[in-house]
């Protein structure tokens, strides 16, 4: 399940996004066409990973670890913002 | 999840949720820098750098079986969610033999989609029951 963190300075946040990528010196300047995933209905949810708190452990998600539950994916606009 | 480094997740936890859920927030608090995930969900607002109000159920296959996105200012329904899900569960467990009509809460009666139900459904649902509990 979800992985324990190693904490230091770098990258406190940072998610990765399946088939995404994410380091910056790995990303390839073309004019290659970029395919950008659609969100719809009935259809499989992106996958990614994601660095978490959760009851006093930093911790890395995988939202695929969830498989055989039903999971209530929430965003927001950022802490401490009242609503 | 948001665009907050998973240190600050942690403070709003420890100063003030936990204030208002006792033991604090059960379930995982995500970061999500430069707003990544979130662009691929289409709920990341690039000029304002956070992440809107997307609301997405997942079912136990990883399929999205519902949305539902509100600019900031507009706090959530979390019992329509539960509702919502509830519903997609009912749905799942019939194996799409029965449907929720419009205001179904769990008890309520559902529909049973078929030849006999064409032209009928209201002898079985009214209006009314989209709005009693």
């Amino acid at each position: 399940m979800a992985k324990e963190l190693d904490i230091s300075c770098a990258r406190p946040v940072g998610s990765e996004v399946e088939g995404v990528l994410t380091e910056p010196n790995t990303i390839k300047h073309e004019s290659k066409k970029e395919e950008k995933t659609m969100i719809m209905i009935g259809r499989e949810a992106p996958d990614f990973t994601a660095p978490g708190y959760q009851n006093g452990k930093f911790l890395n998600f995988k939202l695929s670890d969830y498989r055989g539950k039903w999971v209530l994916l929430c965003f927001y606009p950022g802490d401490f913002t009242f609503v | 999840m948001s665009v907050d480094s998973m240190f600050v997740h942690k403070m709003w936890d420890e100063t003030e949720l936990s204030k208002m859920v006792p033991g604090g927030i059960p379930f995982p608090m995500l970061s999500d820098a430069a707003g990544r995930v979130g662009s691929t969900y289409g709920v990341y607002d690039p000029e304002a750098g956070v992440e809107t109000r997307g609301r997405f159920i997942i079912d136990p296959d990883g399929i999205i079986q519902g949305y539902e996105v509100l600019t900031p200012p507009v706090g959530r329904n979390v019992a329509e969610s539960l509702r919502q899900i509830q519903a997609f569960q009912l749905v799942r467990k019939t194996k799409g033999k029965e449907a929720t009509p419009s205001g179904w809460q769990p008890g309520k009666p559902t529909l049973k989609p078929g030849i006999d139900l064409v032209g009928k459904v209201w002898e079985v649902w009214n209006t009314d029951m989209a709005f009693k509990d």
